[in-house]
């Protein structure tokens, strides 16, 4: 095949665009070029599923009490009667109140643990006398359920406001810490190295090299917080609820149980799940994307 | 482009870019304490190109981290002029930043001003033939596009020495083939000088005014080739391949000492 070949470089052209010309070929032929799927493509595969599997589960639900396998109502309501109490509390105006009063406090109790986690996630992470120090507490810390700081919180801070912020702290705080070190440990010694010939040492190789690199990481920690955050909430306002806190979530769900009404129950129930699934998917899973695209980690597939 | 590369090459003043002083270097590891680099003495010249060879077990690249000052000597000295710049096998580039990020990076860390940052990281791209590719993420370009970058990057530190640590190992053959001849032409058109470590014969053969042959546990220099074959080399060419086959016979013995209890 390449003995026909003789049309290669002729003696007199010139070895530079010989070389530049090669290079430009072998560049073309390696690089794939990146496109995004069709929409068609991403109906079937990301949205229609989760669709489907939503649309199942309600048809399970109703078929339960159309064919009277469950038929009593105090122990499963109907979609219907769900569907109902959605459109009072609509209508009432309270929904979105409901919704609100945890939301705020939610994102704001996360903020402050944002707020604490990340130094002290630097400070384990790169002072070793700290991580002997406190390194086990906080990765203990993680598997405790932030429910039972409910009861000392009450105690120490009364039924209030701050007695839910320190709640979220102490659920938070840990995993946000926990994520950047982990973050930290796994930076290729490779990148420091690099770093540090081109003269980023110190808080120089901190912020240019150390932080980014540690960015996956810290991602997945700040997922989780938020997670935990919300976790952490939920209990405190179902376990603290009082007239003065206002209703949240939590306390709608108190609510309902206090009343007997099943359907009640639902609706918090599946708000609670609707709003940490919308934080998650509008905040976190973008964010975490983004990052993970830019660096060529996505495996798409 | 040749104005702001000529820094590298007004080193007229000083007769060397590196001094390697009797330098040894020994680890503490579990089998006790190990010699690895005993007794070197190297000098590498203002522009001159240099590969030190060896197998495994040399100390080759414990002694281009030493030449770096990314570790201590246990003894001897070491001198160069400003920080050198440092290539590995591995691109090493930050996969968070462009390619041409990643070279802006080395200018900010170098301290040059923003706005002259832009334009030079395009210069440099230019030179090693990668314009446009500026705004490209590392995953999105090829194994020897990122070796570019990483030479670009490197240059970026305006260093008046380059260390290379077995920068194309990784690479095939043709695009190595393609690198040796770009890595040739722009040591000779910014002056720069090169310590360039491999374990491939012919590669410092093609490559180097000087051959240095480190011998293995503990690296000593074994011996050393002037290569007085013109440039532009091929890596087939036969003056290349005459001196490869006597540099690999000598290698050899080198290496069968060990098998030798």
């Amino acid at each position: 095949m390449a003995s026909t070949d003789t049309t290669g470089t002729a003696p007199g052209a010139s070895v530079e665009d010989g070389l530049g010309g090669l290079e430009a070929g072998l560049d073309a032929l390696e690089v794939q070029a990146a496109s995004r799927p069709p929409f068609r493509q991403t109906l079937f595969h990301k949205i229609l599923p989760p669709v489907v599997a939503v649309a199942v589960v309600l048809a399970v639900w109703q078929a339960l009490i159309s064919l009277r396998i469950v038929d009593d109502p105090t122990k499963l309501p109907s979609p219907a009667d769900v569907g109902g109490e959605f459109r009072d509390a609509w209508l009432k105006g309270e929904l979105l109140g409901y919704i609100w009063t945890s939301v705020s406090r939610g994102l704001l109790g996360f903020l402050f643990a944002l707020a604490l986690g990340t130094p002290l996630g630097l400070l384990v992470a790169r002072v070793k006398a700290v991580r002997a120090a406190i390194g086990p507490v906080l990765s203990g810390l993680q598997s405790l359920p932030s429910v039972a700081w409910v009861p000392p919180a009450v105690i120490w801070l009364g039924l209030n406001n701050s007695m839910m912020y320190a709640v979220i702290l102490l659920g938070a705080v840990p995993s946000i810490a926990n994520g950047l070190v982990s973050g930290i440990d796994q930076v290729p010694p490779l990148f420091l190295r690099a770093g540090r010939t081109m003269g980023a040492t110190g808080l120089r190789g901190a912020w240019h090299i150390v932080m980014p690199a540690a960015l996956p990481g810290y991602l997945a920690g700040l997922k989780q917080g938020w997670a935990f955050s919300w976790r952490s909430l939920m209990a405190a306002e179902i376990i603290a609820s009082s007239p003065d806190l206002g209703i949240g979530l939590g306390a709608l769900l108190e609510n309902g149980r206090n009343a007997s009404s099943m359907s009640m129950v639902f609706e918090a129930i599946l708000l609670i799940l609707f709003v940490g699934i919308a934080i998650d998917l509008l905040i976190f899973s973008p964010l975490e994307r983004w990052v993970l695209r830019s660096r060529g980690l996505l495996v798409k597939g | 482009m040749a104005t702001a590369l000529a820094k590298a090459a007004d080193a007229e003043s000083v007769d060397h870019a590196a001094r390697i002083e009797h330098v040894s270097k020994s680890f503490t590891g579990p089998a006790g304490r190990q010699l690895v680099l005993d007794d070197i003495t190297l000098d590498v010249a203002p522009g001159e190109f240099v590969t030190l060879l060896g197998a495994s077990g040399c100390g080759k690249s414990t002694l281009l981290n030493l030449v770096a000052g990314l570790d201590e000597p246990s003894a001897g000295s070491i001198t160069t002029h400003g920080r050198p710049a440092l290539m590995f096998q591995e691109h090493a580039l930050f996969p968070w930043l462009t390619a041409g990020k990643n070279i802006e990076l080395a200018l900010k860390l170098r301290g040059v001003p923003k706005s002259d940052r832009r334009g030079r990281a395009e210069e440099l791209l230019e030179l090693v033939r990668l314009k446009g590719a500026h705004g490209k993420r590392v995953h999105e370009l090829s194994g020897g596009m990122r070796q570019r970058v990483a030479m670009a990057r490197a240059l970026a530190q305006d260093s008046r020495l380059l260390l290379m640590d077995e920068p194309f190992a990784a690479l095939d053959a043709i695009t190595r083939d393609v690198l040796h001849d770009e890595l040739t032409r722009i040591w000779q058109e910014t002056g720069v000088s090169v310590l360039f470590v491999t374990h491939n014969v012919r590669e410092a053969v093609r490559l180097a005014q000087r051959v240095v042959l480190l011998s293995s546990r503990p690296g000593r220099v074994a011996r050393e080739w002037r290569v007085d074959i013109p440039q532009p080399r091929r890596i087939e060419d036969a003056p290349v391949a005459e001196l490869s086959l006597e540099i690999t016979e000598v290698l050899r013995g080198e290496i069968r000492r060990h098998g030798q209890h």
